[in-house]
């Protein structure tokens, strides 16, 4: 039923076989509230694909199913073709997903370096496993400097840093840590330019290095064009759209997202009718 | 220089305690001399401070997790009594003690898991189980006191280890101290704690088995109460049921308060929590020794409690400030 509500939109032939990540029919019910209500995507190896949709959409629920930190009520997820399911945010990460939240999840009380290794700590050899703070220190410092992020110092913690800096982190710990697919939940809200032409760079050399597949959810039109090869949009728990970038056009894109929701209401008229 | 003390005493939160402890001492030693510098007299200060420490230590770990344990005092009290009423029906001392200690981490594992899964709030759920466990001891005493306590007063080595040596409970307390420390600031498990005190919903987000996390240190805290209690009793002989674990905890909860541990969670120092037990063992024997009515012994711990919180909550803001500009 929800694929009849899709404008037919040619899929271009997958570029090296099997996609990264398919979803198939995921739903998920917040008690009455139907947050998706059957979600269908395909992110191909490689490729960065944009999700945009009001508030309540479903996005961050997406995201959140697809990171193990929500359990889907149906509907099936396939990584690299192959079923899974994610019953913690340990399991999605061990598949390779690693999440950038909304709310960025780091610990004000910690240093950076230890935000940017948190679930990923180094730990010395031997029969009790200490914390190797020094190497963590150093590869933090390492790191940070490769990808131009600028903090004061990675001693430094997190609740000292300015907005930026902090996301600067927490898209950085994701990135470090991701094998296969990163998700991105707004990466540049409450960034400065500089700081979000870094992140931007830096998702786009991610993409052509090939080495992960991402999703990014953003409400800049403009960022997303300039960093996805894909936008998908959300509306009512439901993908109505699917456009590649460099076939369309802000202009066609907000005409689609317009008449999708026109379509919507009809049907919801003509079921009450 | 100056900046330089300034700034060890913002950040070293242990360090404030320590230089009150250290001026008590002097100020206790000018005043009553030998007497208070004596074995005795330094024995009695570690006998107060001992069972607080033990109990604060243990503490401090639900205290970064922004939780609290008010049963660790009852549990202090239950576990040698578990040891007791386990070897009078015949089992090996051993096994008595593996089997006290089993039934405190049990206790342990039931506030936790009240706590994260029925979503109870640890004050609450262990204000109960506190009330539960004096129960217990109440019903199965008969309300009648307890000795000999098995090991008690022995010459052997293992006697004196666990107890019976008028240092033993302190060397404990000190010895958990240093592995706490270690645990908590120097392995995964202590920043898995750290990031579900600091942001719950955050470490969730980034992997932390928050409520997995929230169940251990509920355990480990009752563990350590249970053990030290073992020794506590051994080392005076006897078990009296009316004694109330409340007494131990609020103690135990102003020692870490004193040490630099906030109760706003993802910071602490069991260090510090030492030290709060510390101070508050040497005021306690200093006032009593000086000819000080032990009763004014009550103005000065809460009198201490309060300067350390405002001095605590004032040097955050100063280091926000300092940051901000």
């Amino acid at each position: 039923m929800s694929a009849s509500a899709l404008p037919a939109q040619p899929t271009p032939p997958a570029a090296n076989g099997t996609p990264a990540l398919e979803v198939r029919g995921v739903t998920k019910s917040f008690g009455v509230l139907n947050v998706l209500r059957g979600i269908d995507l395909t992110l191909r190896q490689g490729e960065v694909l944009g999700l945009v949709g009001d508030n309540g959409a479903g996005k961050s629920t997406l995201v959140k199913i697809l990171s193990g930190f929500h359990q889907p009520d149906g509907g099936e997820i396939l990584l690299g073709g192959e079923r899974v399911s994610f019953s913690s945010v340990e399991s999605a990460r061990s598949h390779g997903i690693e999440t950038v939240y909304q709310d960025l999840a780091l610990i004000p009380q910690l240093p950076v370096y230890q935000n940017l290794f948190l679930g990923h700590e180094i730990t010395r050899l031997g029969p009790i496993r200490l914390l190797d703070k020094r190497e963590m220190r150093k590869l933090a410092r390492q790191y940070l400097d490769d990808i131009n992020v600028n903090v004061p110092s990675v001693d430094a913690e997190a609740e000292l840093l300015s907005g930026g800096q902090r996301q600067a982190i927490a898209v950085a710990r994701a990135v470090r840590a991701a094998r296969k697919i990163l998700l991105l939940d707004e990466p540049l809200a409450a960034m400065g330019a500089r700081e979000s032409r870094l992140i931007i760079d830096l998702v786009k050399e991610l993409a052509t290095s090939d080495r992960l597949s991402i999703i990014v959810i953003d409400h800049n039109y403009a960022h997303l064009f300039e960093l996805c090869d894909r936008i998908n949009v959300m509306q009512g728990g439901r993908i109505t759209i699917n456009q590649q970038v460099h076939e369309t056009s802000l202009e066609e894109l907000t005409e689609l997202m317009v008449s999708s929701y026109r379509r919507q209401i009809e049907e919801v008229q003509n079921a009450g009718a | 220089m100056g900046r330089r003390v300034v700034r060890a005493f913002l950040f070293q939160r242990e360090l404030t305690p320590i230089v009150i402890t250290v001026l008590l001492f002097v100020y206790f030693t000018i005043k009553a001399g030998s007497t208070f510098t004596g074995t005795l007299s330094l024995s009695s200060a570690s006998g107060y401070a001992g069972p607080i420490g033990a109990i604060a230590v243990g503490e401090v770990m639900l205290l970064v997790l922004a939780e609290i344990d008010l049963s660790a005092g009852q549990v202090f009290l239950f576990s040698p009594w578990m040891m007791y009423w386990m070897h009078n029906d015949g089992l090996p001392l051993v096994v008595a003690i593996v089997i006290a200690l089993l039934a405190c981490c049990a206790v342990g594992a039931i506030n936790g898991l009240i706590t994260v899964r029925l979503n109870v709030p640890s004050f609450v759920t262990t204000l109960a189980t506190n009330f539960i466990l004096y129960g217990i001891v109440l019903v199965y005493s008969n309300d009648a006191e307890a000795s000999p306590i098995p090991l008690s007063g022995q010459t052997s080595f293992i006697s004196q280890l666990m107890g019976s040596w008028r240092w033993a409970e302190i060397l404990w307390v000190v010895a958990i101290t240093i592995i706490l420390t270690i645990v908590l600031n120097r392995t995964r498990f202590g920043v898995r704690v750290i990031a579900t005190g600091g942001n719950l919903i955050g470490a969730a987000e980034a992997g932390v088995p928050i409520r997995r996390v929230k169940v251990w240190c509920f355990v480990l805290c009752s563990f350590v109460a249970g053990l030290v209690g073992i020794v506590d009793a051994v080392k005076y002989g006897s078990l009296d049921p009316g004694n109330f674990g409340v007494d131990y905890i609020l103690y135990a909860v102003g020692a870490c308060v004193i040490g630099g541990t906030a109760l706003t969670g993802g910071r602490g120092t069991v260090i510090g929590a030492l030290i709060g037990a510390v101070l508050i063992g040497v005021l306690e024997d200093g006032l009593t020794l000086t000819g000080v009515s032990t009763n004014q012994f009550f103005i000065w711990v809460g009198v201490v409690i309060i300067i350390a919180m405002a001095l605590n909550v004032q040097f955050d803001r100063i280091i926000a400030r300092s940051r901000s500009k």
